[in-house]
């Protein structure tokens, strides 16, 4: 690690914990409707959407209700995207007069950008119109947002009441969620973006006359690899409304890119600020729930708790990534190629790097991506040294509960909290109990139900891809590296990530109907348990603090929390992770010594 | 489970306008208004005829011309039409020729050169469109490019060191050279 390298990485970290706190106690009042600044200019417009669809948001709903409302709401949202793509053909704000998707991939797309995956089988821009990129896609980066911070919110709820049947109004949570907070964030980080090169644009894409034989512009010409010379008369630029969806895809947790290349194209991250500013945006929003669960329960201790366990396995797999990122490949090496980190050059395993972000700030990104369920990406992950991509891959194995989506992945921790005073009450032989609840068979079963559907669909997945024909033949690299593609990719779906070892063909029916159906699991298969929770601990009794009772703010707790979420990543997963990166960097080693 | 139909349809056409139309439309109008250059691709050059992106690297290959990182975009390389990287793992032996095949491309070029060579010279950008070079990879050119358009070295090495940039505001980011704006500034100079 170099002098300059933890000066960026302690940058980031300190602008992270000063902005999550005001923006986490900030929401707390939002989701408690009490008065914040901007209810003067929202509360009208607010008060517009609930009147003109009918809906009543003081009115309590029990956690079914809740769930039901939720599930139309997305239902509806999937098939708008769906539609869209069948139909942009004939559509306007289709200026390279894309044509429509095929309908494995349109199912997929719909799946991932409603259930806040933003996994992307296809190329933003040979593939996505602007109006599909804006009236599907952006509204989605939007709205799967903040349904996940709705159920995060009615969790909460669970905690904080007793004997009460409701757990809040979904319609209420959703609408301030996206108009208090993630369309006034977005606007800022929008146009902050755009002032350091990010485009927002309706022209058509710009093409660049090559001018061959004046001196101004060189022929734009290359010798290719395999000695034949190519000559490309034109260079064309894509364009578009970027920065608008860039904004909400990383401050959402989206990930989904306007260009196929993400937050490595020069359009959507076009220097080191704007690329300070995106990863900031990755964890801010999941850093700040949990000051406003903190807020919320009425013991800002617990927030800090959760957040200080997020923050020890974030920064501690960081500094891992960095450093073997920086080590190099060992292959090239051999070759007589340059690696050292030096001033003049970062150094280090660069295909499939940005030269202006190096290694810190790409296996910066690396990590806040894939801890946070973002699935940006500003570096090519399936290019990683075998054990710096491992550390990306079992983030999201964990189960997305370091930072995680927003709303889902506090919500995932907090079922994790739930194991942990669990285990503890089995060690010391007293009924668990976590802020004032009893927690008892119910929700212990539904916590495992959460654990168990990833791991299921992720091993089961990966299991089948590998056995058919058609998951084997989208692999890109031959050997180990392959198995890792199928592993990551199933584990980004069902963490509901998005972002993949990309060398993987998922663009075929196989792979776009199974990895929906994970994405979907994922998704509805876990927040329907996490409701189901919330609806239970509402209704049950807040039992005082005696002296037997586990205090859940202390150094202990966060340690103990942190060795559940690693023991049930590490059990679950290592056999897999074995046959995969690890067999690969083993290989590797050998080769290289040669 | 009925009654949920009308607010679930009537809520998302609301917030499609308001996010998917009312949004974008705002950013946009405010972008061309406070930055209209970047907001349109930040181009170089007149904007009926621009010479390319300032963002946006161009394949540059003849020896009078620094050349930029080496790009996987399909079917021609700096594709800005469809950007992406490699995605060849580490020890994909596709990845290890390819690497080979760019030394050799580099050595041959300039045969009295045989320092080891900067990384960023033969690994491919992760976007395809990767403006810069490392100002490691750039000094290595120098000596060819200043044989090639018949200059002093240290000539050219001062104009290297003239676009290199440094860390934003000193802290985040890598140095680093822009390789268009730099072979803009040596045929101006020197043609």
């Amino acid at each position: 690690m170099t002098a300059n390298g933890l000066v960026q990485i302690t940058l980031y970290f300190v602008a992270l914990l000063l902005l999550a706190k005001p923006l986490g106690i900030y929401m707390a009042a939002v989701y408690e409707n009490r008065p914040v600044f901007l209810k003067r200019i929202v509360a009208p417009l607010e008060a517009g959407f609930y009147r003109l669809s009918g809906v009543k948001p003081e009115q309590e709903m029990r956690w079914t209700e809740y769930a039901a409302a939720l599930l139309w709401f997305n239902l509806f949202g999937g098939l708008a995207v769906f539609a869209l793509q069948m139909l942009q053909a004939y559509l306007p704000l289709n200026p390279q007069q894309l044509g429509n998707v095929a309908v494995d991939s349109a199912f997929n797309t719909a799946v991932s950008f409603a259930t806040n995956t933003n996994w992307q089988g296809y190329g933003g821009e040979t593939t996505m119109s602007y109006l599909t990129q804006m009236l599907g896609l952006s509204v989605q980066n939007f709205v799967s947002a903040a349904t996940g911070m709705a159920v995060l919110v009615a969790m909460i709820r669970g905690f904080q009441r007793t004997h009460a049947e409701g757990i809040g109004n979904f319609w209420a949570d959703l609408t301030r969620g996206i108009l208090y907070i993630l369309l006034p964030l977005s606007f800022v980080l929008a146009l902050a973006l755009v002032g350091q090169g990010v485009v927002q644009t309706f022209k058509p894409y710009q093409t660049i006359q090559s001018r061959a034989g004046n001196a101004v512009l060189p022929a734009i010409d290359e010798l290719s690899v395999d000695g034949h010379e190519k000559h490309v008369p034109t260079q064309t630029l894509a364009l578009g409304p970027a920065a608008s969806q860039i904004a909400i895809k990383q401050l959402g947790t989206n990930g989904g890119g306007f260009f196929n290349a993400n937050s490595a194209h020069p359009f959507e991250n076009p220097t080191p600020l704007s690329n300070f500013l995106e990863m900031l945006a990755i964890l801010l929003i999941p850093a700040a729930l949990c000051h406003t669960f903190g807020t919320m329960v009425g013991d800002p201790r617990q927030g800090w708790a959760i957040l200080a366990a997020m923050m020890l396995v974030f920064a501690s797999l960081l500094f891992v990534t960095v450093g073997l990122e920086q080590g190099g490949n060992p292959l090239l090496t051999a070759l007589g190629v340059e690696q050292s980190v030096g001033a003049d050059q970062s150094g280090g395993n660069m295909e499939g790097k940005e030269t202006r972000f190096g290694i810190v700030n790409s296996a910066l990104w690396a990590t806040a991506t894939t801890a946070a369920s973002n699935g940006s990406v500003n570096s090519m992950h399936d290019s990683y040294t075998p054990l710096g991509g491992l550390i990306p891959m079992w983030l999201i194995q964990l189960g997305e509960v370091i930072f995680g989506g927003v709303g889902s992945g506090l919500y995932g921790m907090l079922v994790f909290a739930l194991i942990a005073v669990f285990v503890a009450g089995l060690m010391i032989g007293r009924t668990p109990e976590y802020l004032g609840k009893k927690i008892e068979a119910f929700e212990i079963k539904m916590a495992a139900v959460v654990i168990l559907i990833p791991a299921f669909f992720i091993l089961g997945g990966t299991a089948l891809a590998v056995m058919v024909e058609a998951g084997k033949t989208a692999v890109a690299n031959p050997g180990a590296h392959g198995f890792s593609e199928i592993l990551y990719a199933f584990s980004s779906a069902a963490g509901n990530n998005g972002s993949a070892f990309a060398g993987l063909s998922a663009n075929s029916p196989f792979y776009n109907i199974a990895l929906a159906v994970t994405m979907l699991v994922g998704r509805y298969g876990i927040m329907i348990p996490v409701l189901a929770i919330a609806g239970s601990l509402a209704a049950k009794k807040t039992v005082p603090t005696t002296v037997g009772t586990l205090p859940t703010h202390t150094p202990l707790f966060v340690m103990l929390l942190i060795a559940t979420v690693i023991l049930v990543g590490a059990l679950t997963f290592v056999p897999a992770l074995a046959l995969g990166p690890v067999a690969e960097h083993l290989i590797m080693g050998a080769s290289a010594t040669q | 489970m009925i009654k949920h139909i009308k607010p679930a349809s009537l809520m998302l056409l609301f917030f499609t306008v308001l996010t998917g139309i009312a949004y974008p439309l705002a950013v946009t109008f405010s972008a061309q208004l406070l930055f209209p250059s970047q907001a349109n691709g930040s181009l170089l050059g007149s904007n009926e005829q621009p010479l390319g992106s300032e963002l946006i690297g161009q394949a540059f290959s003849r020896p009078e011309y620094f050349w930029g990182r080496p790009s996987a975009t399909s079917p021609v390389p700096y594709n800005g039409g469809a950007s992406g990287g490699s995605n060849h793992g580490p020890t994909n032996p596709v990845l290890i020729d390819a690497v080979q095949s760019r030394i050799k491309a580099l050595r041959d070029a300039d045969p009295s050169h045989s320092e080891a060579i900067p990384v960023d010279m033969v690994t491919a950008s992760a976007s395809g469109l990767d403006p810069h070079i490392s100002p490691a990879a750039a000094a290595y050119q120098i000596s060819r490019v200043a044989r090639a358009r018949h200059l002093s070295p240290d000539s050219v090495r001062e104009l290297v060191e003239r676009y290199t940039e440094p860390r934003q505001w000193g802290v985040l980011g890598e140095h680093r050279v822009n390789v268009l704006k730099l072979n803009l500034a040596l045929d101006q100079r020197y043609e």
